[in-house]
């Protein structure tokens, strides 16, 4: 008799081939030695470890099949000037903008905030000149939401990305933008940036996503097939305020990752906010560690899912410590035959008494043929906590929106006001003006295609 | 000037009939004031040529200025020129009033024109003053956590702004405090003395708002039909002599 056995899963590297990563080593050769050491090594585990299989708890409902690594490749360099949309649109205190992985274009800090000893560089720069930093806290959160392949794969292709440093005491008035471009047919970029806020310093930063590509031939409106995987670290110290903003704006063909690892020291706040506007399918793995006592982290995340789009969002709120405290609120807006994941999960560490979490996650369905998935969770050790979470998701209201249609406004208009008004609470929560009006362009462009 | 025909109207909801044939035409410039007791259907009247979907039209005809309406979606119904003012004006959190408006007054300009917002803002901060909204209202999210005497207010503050040509007000004086029912009326009267005034239909249940909002003509609607029509005096009469007095009148027709 024949023995049925079933085949390990095979290790697929598609178009990330030894050849290509030998291809990357070669050009981050400059690089020190023990970070050449790493990629290494993560490339290794890339190599070795399968695609997720169905039964990966952490894959629940995400759509398996279209998560291919073929057809991409290492993207020929560009310069600013070639990009078709070079509008930065905000006007931060510096910036930096890559394309393709590369540094192309660059706005330096002003004289006095440089001169408060504020570090805005690149990741290539910062690992030749503060590579003690960098070691400290560039990756240094595991995988723990179940892309350990994908954020193998980042760690290794890694080539450049933003690096800012705030020492202690110092506040960075203006915001820091950090623009990521991918340009060309099947380009693939990992894009990073490495945040250390250090003991009482106050900063923010903005990283923009997004795609120079012309529209495909075959769907004006989707562009080229592009394929990112990024990656942000947020340190903030005793007492920091970090606020850190992601505007994912990809082509509508992009297959996108990416991965958030947050830590919050003593007395820490940090807020993030994710908008998910691009990609045709985008993973986002957000991960935040309250570490010390009284740490605040609050995790916010916008979508706009329409056509075809499948955003999966997995979190973890991890409370260390006694009387730290998260939020968490994701809001969904989902349009025609789109789809979102949302799988959150609260862990308190049996001595973080005191603990206070709060997680949420509300879809706005604008389509009965759109899906929206939610697998909220909890794991509680320690016994004098306050943990809720909940998700919701609730059809477009039919009162009002024949309230807005009676006073003459257009329904699909009507349905933008109806978004925005849903994502009013986390868009007020944006302090800066600029910022703020850059998010409501991304959204509302999302109304018109 | 514009004239709304409402003819022979049937109007269901679900399997049930509620507007069971009503004919009303009212003149350019005219108001026409309509009581009845709850549940007649005089909400279900204005909802309908609103066109809300709930309500299914089984048989009439409305038009404004000879055009049927009834093919109309809400919203061009809007542009075209009717506007209702709600009973109960739903509340839109994370919406604000400034922004709101903004999209109705933007809707009715022609594809391409951008709106004038230093003129969109004098004309709205004018408005608010003769309604005596606080301007700061501006940024608050429509109806959100408002009084009832607000929501009212509110109502007639978008009247004013989108400068219908024939305006349905359902109950606009209820839930209003004297000082407010003044100040409404006022804003009524303030938008009939205007060049081109607009026709209107008052649902209401009290007298007194006709004494400030003086009516061209007073119906009483029963059952879904209008019953009874006369002049501003019908409404005295109805307050003295309640509803059982219109009921007993009718009692030998529909015997
Ligand atoms: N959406 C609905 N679904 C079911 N029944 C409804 C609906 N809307 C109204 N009705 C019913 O239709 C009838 C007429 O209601 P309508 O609101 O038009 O009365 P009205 O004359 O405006 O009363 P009121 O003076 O209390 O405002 C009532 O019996 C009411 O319960
Ligand atoms: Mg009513």
């Amino acid at each position: 008799m024949a023995q049925i056995s079933t085949p390990a899963p095979a290790s697929v590297v598609g178009s990330f081939t030894r050849e290509a990563f030998d291809a990357h080593l070669a050009r981050v050769a400059h690089l020190p030695p023990w970070w050449l050491e790493r990629q290494r090594a993560a490339y290794a585990r890339f190599a070795a470890t399968p695609m997720p299989p169905r039964t990966n708890e952490g894959w629940r409902f995400s759509n398996l099949s279209t998560l291919t690594l073929e057809g991409f490749n290492l993207p020929a360099p560009v310069r600013f000037d070639q990009l078709a949309h070079r509008e930065l649109g905000v006007t931060g205190a510096g910036h930096l903008v890559f394309a393709n992985n590369r540094l192309v274009a660059s706005q330096p800090l002003d004289a006095s905030t440089a001169d408060a000893g504020i570090i805005f560089d690149t990741l290539q720069n910062a690992l030749l000149k503060h590579g003690d930093l960098v070691k400290a806290h560039l990756l240094a959160q595991p995988s723990k939401l179940g892309s350990d392949k994908f954020a193998a794969l980042h760690e290794a292709f890694l080539e450049d990305g933003a690096f800012i440093y705030v020492p202690k005491g110092v506040t960075a008035t203006l915001p820091v933008g950090v623009f990521h471009y991918a340009s060309g047919p099947g380009a693939a970029v990992f894009p990073h940036t490495l945040v250390i806020a250090e003991e009482n310093s106050k900063v923010t930063v903005a990283d923009f996503f997004r795609s120079d590509s012309q529209p495909s031939t075959l769907n004006p409106q989707l562009g080229e097939r592009q394929f990112a995987v990024g990656g942000n670290d947020l340190y903030a110290g005793h007492g920091a305020q970090a606020t850190y903003l992601a505007m994912q704006d990809w082509s509508r063909e992009t297959l996108s990752f990416q991965f958030n690892a947050t830590v919050a020291r003593r007395d820490a706040k940090v807020l993030s906010l994710n908008l998910h506007a691009g990609a045709r399918q985008a993973r986002h793995e957000s991960f935040s560690q309250l570490s010390a006592p009284g740490a605040h982290s609050e995790m916010l995340a916008l979508t706009v899912a329409h056509g075809a789009q499948e955003f999966d969002q997995r979190t973890l709120q991890i409370h260390q410590a006694p009387n730290t405290s998260s939020n968490l609120l994701y809001k969904n807006a989902l349009l025609d035959q789109a789809k979102t994941i949302f799988s959150g999960l609260i862990v308190v560490d049996p001595d973080a008494q005191k603990t206070d979490a709060y997680q949420s996650n509300r879809n706005l369905m604008l389509s009965d043929e759109a899906e929206a998935n939610s697998l909220p969770g909890l794991e509680i050790q320690a016994n004098d906590v306050r943990c809720t979470h909940g998700a919701t998701s609730a059809r477009i209201d039919r009162e009002q929106e024949f309230y807005l249609e009676s006073r003459g406004i257009r329904a699909a208009q009507a349905q933008e006001l109806l978004v925005f008004g849903f994502f009013e609470e986390v868009l007020g929560r944006i302090e800066h003006q600029e910022l703020h009006d850059r998010l409501t362009e991304i959204i509302r462009e999302k109304f018109k295609t | 000037m514009s004239q709304l025909e409402i003819k022979d109207l049937h109007i269901s909801i679900g399997d049930k009939p509620i507007v069971k044939g009503l004919n009303l035409t009212i003149k350019p410039g005219q108001v026409h004031a309509i009581m009845g007791p709850n549940g007649t259907g005089k909400s279900t009247l204005a909802k309908a040529i609103a066109g809300h979907p709930d309500y299914a039209i089984t048989g009439g005809d409305v038009l404004l200025d000879g055009q049927s309406v009834l093919a109309m979606e809400p919203d061009e119904r809007a542009r075209a020129g009717l506007f209702l003012a709600f009973q109960y004006p739903s509340e839109i959190p994370g919406v604000s009033i400034a922004n709101f408006l903004r999209a109705a007054v933007q809707a009715r300009l022609a594809e391409g024109e951008e709106l004038d917002a230093t003129g969109y803002y004098k004309r709205l901060y004018a408005k608010m003053d003769l309604l005596k909204i606080d301007r700061k209202f501006t940024s608050r999210a429509v109806n959100d956590g408002f009084s009832g005497g607000e929501k009212k207010r509110c109502e007639i503050l978008q009247m004013a702004m989108l400068e219908p040509k024939m305006a349905l007000m359902d109950e606009t004086d209820s839930g209003l405090d004297i000082d407010a029912l003044r100040i409404v009326a006022e804003g009524v009267n303030s938008i009939r003395a205007a060049a081109n005034p607009p026709g209107i239909l008052l649902i209401t249940h009290y007298q007194r708002l006709l004494d400030y909002i003086v009516p061209d003509h007073v119906h009483v609607m029963w059952d879904g039909r209008i019953v009874k029509s006369g002049d501003k005096s019908l409404a005295l009469e109805l307050e003295a002599k309640g509803y059982d007095w219109v009921k007993q009148e009718l009692a030998p027709a529909t015997a």
